[in-house]
């Protein structure tokens, strides 16, 4: 015990001296996840529109006004014929453009139908396929409206409501996703690249030759990470919820100790790269091939995993972040309990155990 | 009494033999050299020693324990120090020597006896950090790290190489002071002239002992006479002694060339004519004892003519 002590206080000295670590440590999280919090949002906000009024009636300027008000656009400028469209759109200011026709109210009035057309610039299609369906709700609000008094035979009104996210934040996607990156790329990283160094710099050589177990080196590299990942973990959730108003639903205690899980999962997996790997650039690049990237695009983090090919469907089931992440949105927004999550939870003890062996195994108690 | 029997051991990376079929013994209590040029097989050997690589074939024990059973036992009771300095640089010389300690169970207090000597000459910067040190310092911490649990069998890699000339007499006299307290000492150079100060002397070259022996005995297996050469147009004089009909070897060694001769005697006057018509100046001719690396060159010609043949 004693001798394990002293293994963490050691390991403690290098993570504390080394000033790049800590800075991958701490900073990392905190600027992820108010990068990914700020900048990456699907969140329809202040876009901004041209309207092309050839009518200027009534009916035209209080739709205008009504697409205006909603808090979703912001107007650019009125245009006064149909040759500037394409200009404004060139510019790229403006993402959309509403083309009222002339007689507008008059036609209406008489026909019953006007016709209003909405242009929207596609070449980013998922922001237009948005704004353009945002827009048709805003009309067919107002033309509900004015036709309160007026007896429309039958009608269907579906009562959307979008459970556990209401005002469909962006964040709620992320800060799970962002977790589940931070807590696999830290842990698996610094400790596969903390074990490589040894390597490197011949004090394995020395270690070996001392009456450590295997199981002790790994352990005694290990711990210290444990313990500041966790710390990161409960890191992100307090900024997650102070900056982003992130709820936790559920347990707390739950959802830490499923984070703990998740680490040690991750530092096992950072033992085995290192038991691969012998200069310290392998295992960072190891590190990231391996964790970043499927972590980022076959975690369902940010790209659905239902909308894949079978082949991505299937390797994403191997990726521990795609269990994490349905844990996580569980407990956090849902407020689950482990009664609803003890089929991932299992999964994640499962690989824990297979990176685990599958290190011990292949961990050398000699050189070459 | 042996404490190390090596039989017939070879060691080989994929296709290039390190070690080929070594066999010797060290007794206990015995300071013991493996004397030899980078790649000669010696940190290869080490390792095999300390149990960190396996041998292809024959068997070292030491003390008894086998290297390949009994790895366990072995590692607890040797100190090991690599040729690259193998302590944590971002530690301060306390904490790597606390650190040894904790891991091998013991404390400094414990075995201050055994460092003393040493310690107290690094113990000024016992609050630097160990990649700050320099090298003889740091060679200094690397022995007391490596002995802080009383090791039976100290296994030390090249611990002078890149050390100062000062560093490197004060280092021998510490092991020569450790062996007399009891320890088993197995230790490598590339230096020659620290072969004198080692009980016994393996010579290695190419995988290869090329012969075991106390420093005075391999000095007097030394085949022929030697003679230090010296004219003020040293460049030539080696170009001209080389073509000389007597000449069997002539190397450079510092100030003057070291030579012998094909006859068991050399006949100096002729070699004085010889040179004087070659018009040298300032010529001397003096006979000498041969040293370590007189040895070491002479076995090597001999082992390759013979590997020729």
């Amino acid at each position: 015990m004693k001798l394990f002590r002293g293994f963490i206080i050691k390991e403690f000295y290098h993570i504390l001296r080394d000033k790049r670590t800590l800075l991958v440590l701490f900073g990392m999280p905190i600027i992820q996840l108010l990068l990914f919090g700020f900048v990456i949002t699907n969140e329809i906000k202040d876009i901004k529109i041209a309207i092309l009024d050839n009518s200027k009636d009534k009916v035209t300027r209080d739709i205008s006004q009504k697409i205006l008000s909603s808090g979703y656009f912001k107007l650019d400028s009125y245009l006064t014929n149909v040759n500037q469209i394409e200009e404004v759109f060139r510019k790229g200011n403006v993402k959309e453009v509403v083309v009222f026709e002339t007689d507008f109210a008059e036609k209406m009035k008489r026909q019953g139908t006007a016709k209003i057309q909405i242009l929207a610039d596609a070449s980013d299609a998922n922001t237009a396929n948005l704004i353009a369906s945002y827009t048709t709700a805003i009309v067919m609000d107002y033309v509900n409206k004015q036709n309160v008094s007026a007896t429309i035979p039958l009608q269907i009104v579906p009562e959307v409501r979008m459970m556990y996210n209401e005002q469909l934040k962006g964040v709620y996607m992320f800060v799970p996703g962002i977790m589940a990156m931070i807590l696999i790329l830290i842990s698996a990283l610094l400790t596969s690249i903390s074990i490589v160094r040894e390597k490197e710099l011949g004090t394995m050589e020395v270690l070996l030759v001392s009456p450590l177990k295997p199981i002790q080196i790994i352990i005694g590299k290990v711990t210290p990470y444990v313990l500041l990942s966790f710390f990161n973990a409960v890191i992100i959730v307090v900024l997650g919820n102070l900056v982003f108003g992130m709820p936790v639903q559920g347990s707390t205690i739950l959802l830490l100790a499923e984070c703990t899980l998740f680490i040690v999962l991750a530092l096992s997996l950072g033992i085995l790269i290192s038991t691969v790997t012998n200069s310290q650039q392998t295992a960072m690049l190891i590190s990231m091939m391996v964790l970043m990237l499927p972590t980022i695009l076959l975690s369902g983090f940010i790209f659905p995993i239902s909308n894949m090919p079978w082949v991505l469907q299937a390797l994403c089931q191997i990726m521990p972040p795609r269990w994490f992440i349905v844990i996580i949105k569980n407990i956090m927004l849902k407020g689950t309990g482990l009664y609803y999550i003890w089929f991932e939870t299992l999964i994640l003890i499962g690989m824990t155990a297979v990176f685990i062996l599958l290190s011990y195994k292949k961990f050398k108690i000699r050189l070459g | 009494m042996l404490f190390i029997e090596a039989h017939n051991i070879s060691k080989s990376y994929s296709k290039t033999l390190a070690i080929s079929d070594i066999s010797f013994d060290v007794k206990k209590n015995e300071l013991y050299g493996f004397i030899g040029p980078d790649g000669a097989g010696k940190t290869t050997l080490f390792r095999l020693l300390t149990t960190l690589l396996l041998p292809n074939s024959g068997t070292i024990s030491i003390n008894n324990w086998d290297v390949v059973k009994d790895y366990k036992t072995i590692r607890k009771n040797i100190g090991y120090m690599p040729g690259r300095f193998s302590l944590y640089q971002d530690l301060t010389v306390e904490e790597n020597l606390t650190f040894f300690a904790t891991i091998f169970g013991t404390t400094i207090k414990e075995n201050y006896d055994l460092i003393r000597d040493i310690y107290v000459q690094i113990e000024p910067f016992k609050t630097r950090m160990a990649g700050k040190l320099s090298g003889g310092m740091k060679q200094k911490l690397a022995l007391c790290c490596a002995l802080i649990h009383k090791p039976e069998l100290l296994v030390l890699d090249e611990p002078t190489t890149g050390v100062d000339s000062v560093s490197r007499k004060e280092f021998w006299e510490m092991l020569q002071n450790l062996r007399n307290s009891g320890i088993t000492i197995v230790v490598s150079t590339p230096y020659m002239d620290e072969a004198s100060l080692c009980d016994r002397v393996a010579l290695m070259q190419n995988g290869k002992i090329m012969q075991i022996n106390t420093p005075q005995g391999v000095i007097s297996k030394f085949p022929k006479p030697l003679y230090a050469i010296r004219s003020d147009d040293m460049y030539l004089l080696k170009n001209e002694l080389v073509n000389y009909i007597d000449c069997e070897s002539v190397h450079i060694f510092g100030q003057n060339l070291h030579y012998t001769s094909k006859s068991k005697v050399l006949n100096v006057n002729n070699l004085t004519l010889f040179l004087e018509e070659k018009n040298h100046t300032g010529i001397s001719i003096s006979p000498i004892n041969p040293s370590i690396e007189d040895c070491f060159i002479a076995l090597m010609t001999e082992n390759s003519t013979s590997d020729a043949k």
